[in-house]
């Protein structure tokens, strides 16, 4: 059960070897986290285990494969609710960010892209919520992208997966309100990450030790949505507005 | 069947927790004993007038029984003052209906918008705690539901488990339908009022364990803006001459003249403390004040729970044994340490407690309103837990909202002798409650 000052006991993650999601977790153990299932492809090759138990924190392993059916995504949620008994927050932290150029000219990249970001995510979103509408209380924390907020040449294949379910989420928030449910969702800019490896670093890029503060803030507050680093927030409201031309020549 | 329920989400007084919930408002025992029949594998819980300040009345995804349908007396002796009610009465309709009659309930808390049944389950207090006990000392037995559904007359005679389990139980063992309290003599609707200011803290406490005796009611507010923690000290007795005819105007149920400003900051709060101290005078004598505003000033501000705005507000009470006076000393320091706003702080002596998980042992109980939005608020509760654990005090439940399963253990040395108790009124673990799940009790 979540707290009056906003502190959970206990965490799902899909996608649970995602390093902001892991930085989330920590950050929430650091307040009272108790149990937390991570939802991973491979159950055998989990990295980090012993961190988080060293934490104090009861850790469960469960199979789960972002691109399987919903069938199989709501076996997985099943099982989580099996471990934890309530579920106070669901991470939905599943993602990749593919080969860009190679998804602009290959449909079947382009698509399994979609697949994984977008369809896997609409799937795991609808399983969630009816669950947590269902327990009557909890929130649902989605790791979207500044990407989605507008799109542009250099990543648009990864930047409309994510612009998706930005969409989904928010009206899923909306949806969920009347039901003591939450959906946060979270926009971080440039994160180093294993994800983001080897890319030149731009502007205002962050951490996600960082990110992970911005969401559980965010989820004390009952925020819909976070920014990571905040100020984007305000630059993102500008970049919306420029005009396509002038947009072209700011960002490749 | 009972009447239909409705999907809803539920906040404590507090507004600082939230769930949602199938409510039903049944209107009548056999309503309640078919609620709980049929409450689904999230279970159920009774909930009165919502005046508990965390998720005690909410239950997430299951059942919540609005009690307020059942609002009738059954049977009233004007000669004894016996009186039994269904368990939705209010301690307002308790007075609304005996005090023209020359009686008062022989208990009553901070506010009169409770229901009788949710008092029994938080085994609420009043200022009269040390010298007469709680609310559950002037009950002379309860008609218990419990998830089998049969209802049962429980006495704390004839059936002392399930009396204890059930007092002070948070609406665990069952739903509390009905009660048989005693009333208490009165002559007149006022108390006669003495207000003294103490210079510090050390002054008030020793003034309380000097004077207190002397007095039905007694109660201190404590500045929590200042360091010595100046306070101002409120004694009361109900007026009249025993033996007078009873006078009785309408019960005088009128608003208070003062009321609590915008509390939202640390300098409104400290301008507001100065000039509400500053307001009442040095020491005043015998005034004679109508009960409502001796008893529930703060019954006149409607909806005084929400100038903490949207995050809410939590309560922090908590009792410490006589001689833990410095765990008080310490929570009033690192509280203004901190500088998390608190209006003024309730400072009363409590007599011996009694069921498992009731809140009152022989000590100092203090409280504490605190926005829940404030930056370091967890820590710095979490630190106060740990305080008043270790000096063999307790959090009150029908307040808390935020603290933790291990906390509560080491609060509550008898939780497991009312677990056995609760397994055998409601073997199935059909009563449930947000507060349950939070701190592992059922």
């Amino acid at each position: 059960m979540r707290d009056a000052l906003g502190r959970v006991q206990t965490a799902a993650v899909f996608g649970g070897n995602s390093e902001i999601a892991r930085a989330t977790i920590g950050a929430l153990a650091a307040e009272g986290l108790s149990r937390v299932v991570l939802a991973v492809r491979d159950p055998g090759r989990v990295p980090g285990l012993d961190d988080l138990r060293a934490k104090g924190l009861e850790v469960h392993v469960v199979a789960f494969d972002a691109d399987a059916a919903p069938d199989a995504h709501a076996a997985a949620v099943e099982e989580a609710f099996a471990a934890l008994g309530d579920i106070d927050v669901a991470l939905v932290a599943f993602g990749v960010l593919g080969d860009q150029e190679r998804a602009k000219r290959d449909a079947a990249a382009a698509v399994a892209l979609a697949r994984t970001n977008f369809v896997g995510a609409v799937s795991v979103h609808t399983i969630l919520g009816e669950r947590l509408k269902a327990q009557g209380h909890g929130a649902i924390v989605v790791l979207s992208s500044v990407a989605g907020e507008r799109a542009r040449r250099a990543n648009y294949p990864y930047g409309a997966t994510k612009a998706g379910i930005d969409a989904f989420a928010q009206g899923l928030g909306d949806e969920l309100a009347a039901h003591g449910v939450d959906v946060l969702v979270v926009r971080p800019g440039f994160v180093h990450t294993k994800m983001t490896a080897g890319r030149p670093a731009v502007p205002m890029s962050t951490d996600a030790d960082t990110v992970a503060k911005e969401i559980v803030a965010g989820l004390r507050r009952r925020a819909h949505t976070v920014w990571a680093p905040r100020q984007l927030r305000w630059i993102f409201a500008a970049m919306r507005h420029l005009p396509r031309p002038l947009f072209r020549r700011v960002r490749g | 069947m009972p009447s239909t329920s409705e999907l809803r989400p539920l906040s404590g007084w507090g507004r600082a927790t939230r769930s949602q919930a199938a409510v039903t408002r049944p209107s009548g025992t056999a309503d309640v004993a078919a609620a709980l029949r049929c409450a689904g594998d999230r279970g159920a819980v009774a909930r009165g007038l919502g005046r508990a300040y965390g998720d005690a009345a909410q239950n997430a995804g299951g059942r919540v029984i609005d009690m307020t349908a059942l609002a009738g007396v059954r049977a009233f002796d004007p000669g004894s003052g016996e009186i039994t009610v269904d368990a939705g009465v209010s301690v307002a309709g308790l007075v609304r209906h005996a005090l023209p009659h020359g009686w008062f309930p022989a208990v009553v808390p901070g506010t009169r918008w409770v229901t009788v049944g949710g008092a029994l389950a938080a085994d609420v207090h009043g200022k009269n705690h040390h010298v007469e006990g709680g609310f559950a000392d002037h009950t002379e037995a309860l008609e218990l539901v419990t998830p089998d559904g049969e209802p049962r007359h429980v006495t704390r005679d004839a059936d002392p488990e399930a009396w204890d389990a059930t007092i002070g139980g948070m609406g665990l063992t069952g739903v509390i339908t009905a009660a048989t309290l005693r009333l208490t003599r009165v002559t007149s609707p006022v108390v006669r009022e003495e207000l003294s200011r103490a210079a510090d803290l050390d002054e008030l406490l020793a003034r309380m364990s000097r004077d207190d005796r002397g007095h039905r009611y007694s109660v201190a507010w404590v500045d929590c803006a200042t360091a010595r923690g100046r306070g101002l000290l409120m004694h009361g007795d109900h007026a009249g001459e025993p033996g007078t005819p009873p006078a009785l105007a309408p019960p005088g149920l009128r608003a208070p003249r003062w009321a609590p400003g915008a509390l939202l900051g640390r300098a409104t709060v400290r301008a507001f403390d100065a000039v509400w101290f500053h307001l009442k005078p040095r020491v005043r004598r015998g005034d004679l004040v109508p009960l409502a505003s001796f008893f529930w000033p703060l019954d006149g501000v409607r909806g005084w729970n929400r100038l903490y705005g949207a995050r809410g507000l939590v309560q922090y009470q908590c009792v410490v044994p006589h001689g833990a006076e410095d765990v008080l000393r310490t929570i009033l320091a690192r509280g203004r340490a901190a500088g998390i706003a608190s209006t003024l702080a309730v400072l009363k002596r409590l007599g011996p407690g009694g069921a498992p998980l009731s809140f009152p042992l022989a000590g100092w109980t203090l409280a504490l309103d605190l926005p829940a939005g404030a930056r370091g608020l967890a820590p710095l509760l979490d630190g106060f837990d740990e305080l008043v654990a270790g000096a063999g005090g307790r959090v009150y439940l029908a307040k808390d909202a935020r603290m933790r399963a291990a906390t509560l253990r080491a609060m509550y040395p008898a939780l497991e002798r009312w677990r056995a108790a609760r397994a055998k009124l409601d073997p199935r673990g059909v009563m449930r409650s947000d507060l349950a799940r939070r701190l592992e009790l059922a």
